[in-house]
């Protein structure tokens, strides 16, 4: 298994290097760093000076790939290209337009936004694995028919809706939480409160919905009859059968999402006020810092390929015939 | 009234999209075993009604997409003829009420007085700070407190009795159209959908038709004289608002299928049918794509076509050309962060068929790679397309509103659900609050979304597939 992970982080590389690919010719080749430095600079009254001077102080004054000023393999290593992407690999993202070192506000808003993310994750996870597995239980009756009904109507709201009726219903009529905003220790608490009911509901009709189809299409199978020939009741061929062997595409869709919980939620962070990496991300887009985009890009596909290596290892601890070799 | 036709890219890849559906239900006309889910689609009550409603948005949007700059009134001459630089629709044309009655600021559903006080100046040189009455809504009434009950009831009744009026000529209109083809009595049809014994539910779309007719007539005799959803911050009937939003919703679940779909397939298929250096290619590609979160790609690539086009402003003549590209590019911007799924649905498909005896025997009867796969494989994978546009359609009008909040969505000045939703949430902290330009919004757009989401269960169940993979690609879309 040590050897697997070995070769799975090995596979991993040539991944990041095409993310890598992608992100610069996004960021560099699509509009040179002229263009960007204009835009940030203002269109009109702009003088080649401060566009040096605004490229400079990026590190982005040498040529994109190829730089014939240099010799030898300083031809390459002297680019935008190769300094950027050497860089982003030893996660130095560089400093973001207000001066601020963007690996250290990555760190430093890790945690809040995983305050919210992760209490999210495990009640949907269990809430609606519940739900589902009633639904499946009482299929084929009103209890199920109603029950899909909802999650379609569910489906079809948007989520700014959830966190906009909460935010009147909950804080601004009831005072029951704080509005938005964010604090440490135990004060945190009731401003995680809404954040995280609103993102639990949210996913509700979705996430019911798909663990409902595992279920039934898990229900049809052979050893589901086997176990019902046998005369065993419903509940424990449900509870011990089922859900164990449903396990493998219920972790499928969640494991590789753990990781990337670090990243938070882009839209709940930035109507709560919560000073995660969603907010950070918003922040950067709105006021188009590219260099925190980019650093957000190449951390988010990372976290992603861990998480798909981490979805390989729980595959063997759910079900014992899968060894990774 | 003179005026120019203007065709937006949107609007001739719409025509397009239009072209293609005719000629693929003309050629599932002609084919039964092609014609026979469309069937079960058609015995689905929930996925006809659902289809109804669909049909209803998507007349309001073919209607908002037939564009055309009006001639400006030239002084003098008549031969010189000057187009404005607005392009207009052809539903504006239908809505010029609702376009042209603008306020002066937020009014509530119903209103006949304005949100705000304003200072207003008598003749003797008094000022007394007042609610001033609306220039359009409830206008015709001379003293509000008194008439207007009266006069929304009165309106509401006839509004509704049209709706009735017109519903039922329409369904005699239908009910003769089918008597007339199956060959029967006027009366023996009719009695069959009473009875509830037609294979169609034509019951069930007859009363929502009725549904949609009176709710139709309420809102044109209503809307006639009031702002019935209120107005916004700039004094625009939020109703009028909402209509326009439905083109943009369908623009975007429609276009960025079209737009990912020659991808998805071409690879897709070429990657499972070829396998080797070809298929490592592809899942090399469409691994490292999909790795990327999605909604840090989208952003990432909007804020890149933001620059490129502040630093182009040459190519963009018009204000609604401008956002008509934007809308275009964020079609393709969706399109290929999402063709991955599809993709990796269709190599595996793919992989399977590549090994059936008959394209083996294709195979050993010398037929060109070319032909097996657009003969053998392509009509055997259709049923996966088909599926996963219309599970992403609901996925991706819900997701335009979200990245509209984000910043990366559609042009400010485009109206859609998502710009709409964000202009009025930053007025959510005013006493009274504002909120019928949210409520209208959330209700398009729950409709919308809800009769998409039907309708599509309802495809998905006829063409019998294997639900889990594809209510996958669904989750992925939308940005969380």
């Amino acid at each position: 298994m040590f050897d697997y992970i070995i070769r799975r982080i090995f596979y991993a590389i040539p991944i990041l290097i095409g993310v890598n690919l992608i992100t610069f010719t996004l960021f560099f080749v699509v509009n040179t760093p002229d263009d960007m430095a204009r835009m940030q600079l203002g269109i009109k009254r702009v003088t080649p000076e401060a566009i040096s001077k605004w490229k400079q102080e990026r590190g982005y004054d040498k040529p994109l790939v190829y730089n014939g000023a240099e010799e030898g393999a300083q031809k390459f290593t002297h680019t935008i290209f190769f300094e950027k992407s050497t860089a982003m690999f030893v996660f130095d993202f560089g400093r973001a337009d207000d001066g601020r070192d963007i690996a250290h506000e990555i760190k430093t808003r890790m945690l809040p936004s995983l305050a919210i993310a992760l209490p999210v994750f495990l009640l949907v996870l269990v809430a609606y694995v519940t739900f589902a597995l009633m639904m499946v239980f009482f299929r084929a009756t009103y209890i199920d028919f109603w029950g899909v009904v909802l999650c379609v109507a569910l489906m079809s709201i948007s989520s700014l809706f959830y966190i906009i009726s909460g935010q009147f219903f909950i804080s601004k009529l009831w005072h029951l939480v704080p509005i938005s905003g964010f604090s440490g220790g135990l004060d945190m608490g009731k401003f995680l409160v809404l954040p995280v009911v609103i993102g639990v509901i949210s996913g509700a009709g979705a996430s019911t919905r798909w663990y409902r189809t595992i279920f039934l299409e898990e229900m049809g199978k052979d050893y589901v009859r086997t176990a019902r020939a046998k005369g065993l009741p419903a509940s424990i061929i449900l509870f011990r059968h089922v859900l164990r062997n449903a396990m493998i595409p219920i972790l499928t869709g969640a494991v590789v999402v753990i990781p990337l919980l670090f990243l938070g939620s882009l839209i709940a962070e930035s109507f709560f006020g919560i000073p995660g990496l969603g907010s950070y991300t918003i922040d950067a887009i709105n006021s188009q810092d590219f260099a925190v985009v980019r650093a957000m890009v190449f951390l988010g596909s990372f976290l992603y390929i861990i998480g798909l290596i981490l979805t390989d290892i729980s595959y063997t601890l759910v079900d014992p015939r899968i060894s990774l070799e | 009234m003179t005026f120019k036709p203007v065709i937006l890219w949107t609007d001739a890849l719409i025509y397009l999209l239009l072209v293609v559906v005719i000629i693929f239900a003309w050629y599932v006309r002609r084919n039964e075993h092609l014609l026979a889910p469309w069937r079960r689609v058609g015995h689905s009550v929930s996925g006809m009604m659902a289809l109804t409603v669909l049909i209803l948005f998507i007349s309001i949007g073919l209607l908002d997409t037939i564009h055309f700059r009006p001639s400006v009134q030239a002084n003098g001459s008549t031969n010189n003829k000057i187009y404005g630089v607005q392009v207009l629709s052809l539903f504006d044309v239908i809505a010029t009420p609702l376009r042209i009655n603008i306020e002066k600021t937020y009014s509530a559903p119903f209103a006949t007085h304005l949100y705000t006080r304003e200072t207003i100046e008598f003749s003797e040189g008094k000022q007394v700070r007042e609610f001033p009455r609306l220039e359009f809504g409830g206008a015709h009434l001379r003293n509000p407190e008194e008439q207007f009950v009266a006069d929304v009831t009165w309106r509401t009744v006839a509004g509704l009795s049209l709706g009735l009026f017109v519903w039922s000529a329409f369904v005699i209109l239908l009910v003769m159209l089918m008597a007339y083809r199956s060959g029967k009595e006027f009366m023996q049809t009719l009695s069959a959908i009473l009875r509830n014994e037609t294979e169609v539910p034509w019951n069930a779309v007859f009363r929502m038709l009725a549904l949609i007719f009176s709710l139709l007539g309420i809102a044109l005799s209503l809307s006639a004289c009031y702002h019935i959803f209120g107005t916004d911050k700039v004094g625009q009937d939020v109703f009028y608002q909402s209509l326009k939003s439905i083109r943009t919703g369908l623009v975007i679940g429609t276009l960025t299928t079209l737009m990912m779909l020659p991808f998805a397939l071409l690879l897709g298929i070429m990657a499972g049918y070829f396998r080797g250096w070809i298929d490592d290619v592809i899942q090399y590609i469409y691994t490292t794509l999909s790795s990327i979160p999605s909604v840090l790609l989208i952003a990432a690539t909007v804020l890149m076509m933001q620059v490129y086009m502040e630093t182009h402003p040459e190519l963009f003549d018009t204000i609604a050309v401008r956002a008509d590209l934007r809308l275009l590019f964020l079609c393709i911007i969706l399109g290929v962060t999402s063709w991955t799924g599809l993709c990796r649905l269709l190599r595996g498909e793919t992989l399977k068929i590549r090994e059936m005896e008959y394209i083996q025997a294709a195979h050993s009867f010398g037929v060109s790679h070319w032909r097996i796969i657009s003969r053998h494989i392509l009509p055997n994978v259709m049923h996966i397309v088909l599926i996963a546009t219309v599970m992403d359609f609901s996925g991706l009008v819900l997701a335009e509103a979200v990245l509209s909040y984000v910043g990366v969505g559609v042009d400010p000045s485009m109206i859609s659900f998502g710009t709409m939703i964000n202009a009025a949430r930053l007025e959510m902290a005013r006493e009274p609050m504002v909120w019928w330009a949210l409520l209208s919004s959330f209700t398009f757009m729950f409709t919308l979304v809800l009769s998409a989401n039907l309708f599509a269960d309802a495809v998905q169940d006829a063409f019998n597939p294997r639900v889990r993979t594809l209510s996958f690609i669904n989750r992925k879309i939308v940005p969380r």
